[in-house]
């Protein structure tokens, strides 16, 4: 598959009345067609500033960003615009011209490229059809709730023909009903149009729900990259782990307690573990923390428990989860 | 009040909607691209150049601190190369406009200021050229503060005009002027004031409406 981004060790630094400020740290990465890519990180960490190296909206201050094997930063100006009209990008405030209606806001991305006005009515309905607004084609922004700007947003970006859709928290202001939705119609697109998805985002339960594979930005730097089911399963960097685990605190019953975070995915779920634990080696462990979601359309189950107080106890509950395939991670170590 | 004064207040108030409309009209045909200019030069702006930006603002800021009154005298030689005399209504625009051009200028990079970035940010996103963002993306957006702002220009015009019955331009700032004030016709002086503040209450009340008809938010 062709690669439709890739970064060649990014760098970018702000100069502020002589102070410097790295947000992008050495950032490598490629983004493949047709999948969805996320990238999450904490506030801060420079996922913002790495999506709008994307269009240009960023200029990088070392490394090169290539948008289909062509070097950003080599465009001239209407290059450059050119180039912009087959990456849409949608944002967490969702940028609406509040003094347009609905359709003319959705006309705008065709009206730049020049369609005549027939052609982007009639186009501009197809759209508000796909993200569900065509009876809200004459009403203006300020009528609409959160979710209905978003879709619109969505279909002004789709109008285009983009090969990419940029995602710039697209989904933060918005309650988790709504935030369902939204990436519901996202994936259906992806689906549907062989769209390029790259979305940013500070929850995890987004990427777990439609990404491919994620990119954990930790304070500039590319903490961990790969496929959304084994970061998950597995999360390997201190900034994955703060974002995969469980965000309650832990605190064992003894205070030389030990506690371990056990991953399981669906072919073992008809297995009752702990029951099985408790009957064979009559060892009994303390569940702090359980709960089971979907990743990446496969059913997960993660569990936070408590181990016996014995080392070798221990050893034995460890080797039990793991012979019948369990992941077992120490989780004190990220704390 | 005599036949004769009230046929003077009569013109008075046409010559003053006239001066008004078409100094209005020329400040802004010229103000508003400044404002624009100073709007999209200001630093982090579109087309961010501050040598222009420091020699436009520089010229708006002086020719704004100058009393009009100053201005009107000083004008004179230039209205008279302009139109060709420097007493009458058709002179009076001369300086009026002049004076009402700055004006016009802040007010419009201050509308334009309000424009949220990230609708700039959309439309240069979507490959929008800056010139093409500031006139489909950034004008349409700040429409009913630029409205808003434009019934207070022309008020503003609308008050100076009466000035210009100083240096023998024509309107009800004349009439009351001459009348009301050097021959102390206590009826002529508030009968001008009285339709001075019912043009600029009309003025007002206009671009309210038209700025509510367009605000959408």
């Amino acid at each position: 598959m062709e690669n439709v981004f890739e970064l060649n060790n990014v760098f970018k630094t702000y100069k502020n009345d002589g102070k410097e400020f790295t947000a992008l740290k050495d950032i490598s990465l490629t983004i493949k067609e047709g999948e969805i890519f996320g990238i999450i990180g904490m506030s801060g960490a420079g996922k913002s500033t790495l999506v709008r190296t994307l269009n240009r909206l960023e200029e990088v201050t070392s490394g090169s960003v290539n948008f289909y094997g062509k070097d950003l930063a080599s465009l001239k100006p209407k290059e450059l615009r050119e180039v912009r009209h087959s990456i849409s990008m949608i944002f967490q405030g969702f940028n609406l011209v509040n003094q347009r209606t609905v359709i003319q806001n959705v006309e705008q991305s065709m009206k730049i490229i020049g369609i005549p006005r027939v052609q982007r009515r009639e186009k501009a309905r197809q759209m508000l059809g796909i993200v569900g607004l065509l009876e809200k084609e004459n009403e203006y922004p300020a009528r609409l709730s959160g979710g209905q700007k978003q879709r619109v947003a969505i279909a002004r970006a789709l109008a285009a023909d983009p090969k990419v859709l940029l995602c710039d928290e697209a989904t933060s202001a918005l309650d988790p009903k709504i935030t369902g939705e939204i990436l519901d119609l996202l994936k259906k697109i992806n689906e549907e149009r062989k769209l390029t998805i790259v979305i940013i985002t500070h929850e995890m339960s987004v990427v777990e729900k439609i990404c491919d594979r994620v990119a954990i930005i930790d304070d500039g730097n590319l903490a961990e990259i790969g496929e959304v089911k084994e970061v998950f399963s597995n999360p390997s960097s201190k900034a994955a782990k703060k974002l995969v685990y469980p965000s309650n605190p832990f605190d064992p019953s003894d205070e030389n307690g030990k506690i371990v975070r056990v991953v399981f995915d669906g072919t073992q779920s008809n297995v009752p573990f702990i029951a099985n634990l408790v009957e064979k080696t009559g060892l009994k462990v303390n569940i702090l923390s359980a709960n089971t979601k979907s990743v990446g359309g496969v059913g997960y189950g993660q569990m936070i428990v408590e181990l016996p107080p014995a080392e070798n106890d221990r050893k034995t509950v460890i080797d039990f989860f793991r012979e019948g395939g369990l992941i077992v991670s120490e989780v004190n170590e990220y704390e | 009040m005599s036949e004769y004064i009230r046929e003077a207040i009569i013109n008075g108030v046409w010559e003053t909607f006239v001066m008004t409309f078409f100094a209005s009209l020329f400040s802004y045909i010229i103000g508003m691209p400044l404002g624009v200019i100073l709007y999209s030069t200001s630093k982090g702006r579109l087309l961010e150049n501050k040598a222009v930006n420091l020699v436009i603002g520089t010229i708006v800021n002086i020719t704004r601190s100058l009393p009009f009154l100053i201005l009107l005298v000083l004008l004179i030689p230039f209205t008279r190369f302009v139109v060709g005399q420097s007493i009458g209504t058709t002179a009076a625009i001369v300086p009026l406009t002049i004076g009402a051009i700055p004006i016009v200028a802040r007010m419009v990079e201050s509308s334009l200021n309000e424009v949220q970035p990230g609708i700039i940010e959309a439309a240069t996103s979507m490959g929008a050229s800056p010139l093409y963002t500031i006139l489909h993306f950034i004008i349409p957006e700040s429409m009913p503060s630029l409205l808003q702002g434009g019934a207070i220009n022309v008020a503003t015009v609308l008050g100076y005009s009466a000035m210009a019955g100083v240096i023998g331009g024509g309107g009800l700032g004349a009439i009351a002027l001459q009348y009301g004030y050097y021959r102390y016709q206590k009826d002529v002086l508030w009968t001008t004031v009285t339709l001075l503040i019912i043009m600029v209450m009309l003025i007002q009340e206009i671009g309210i409406r038209m700025a509510k008809k367009h605000r959408k938010i």
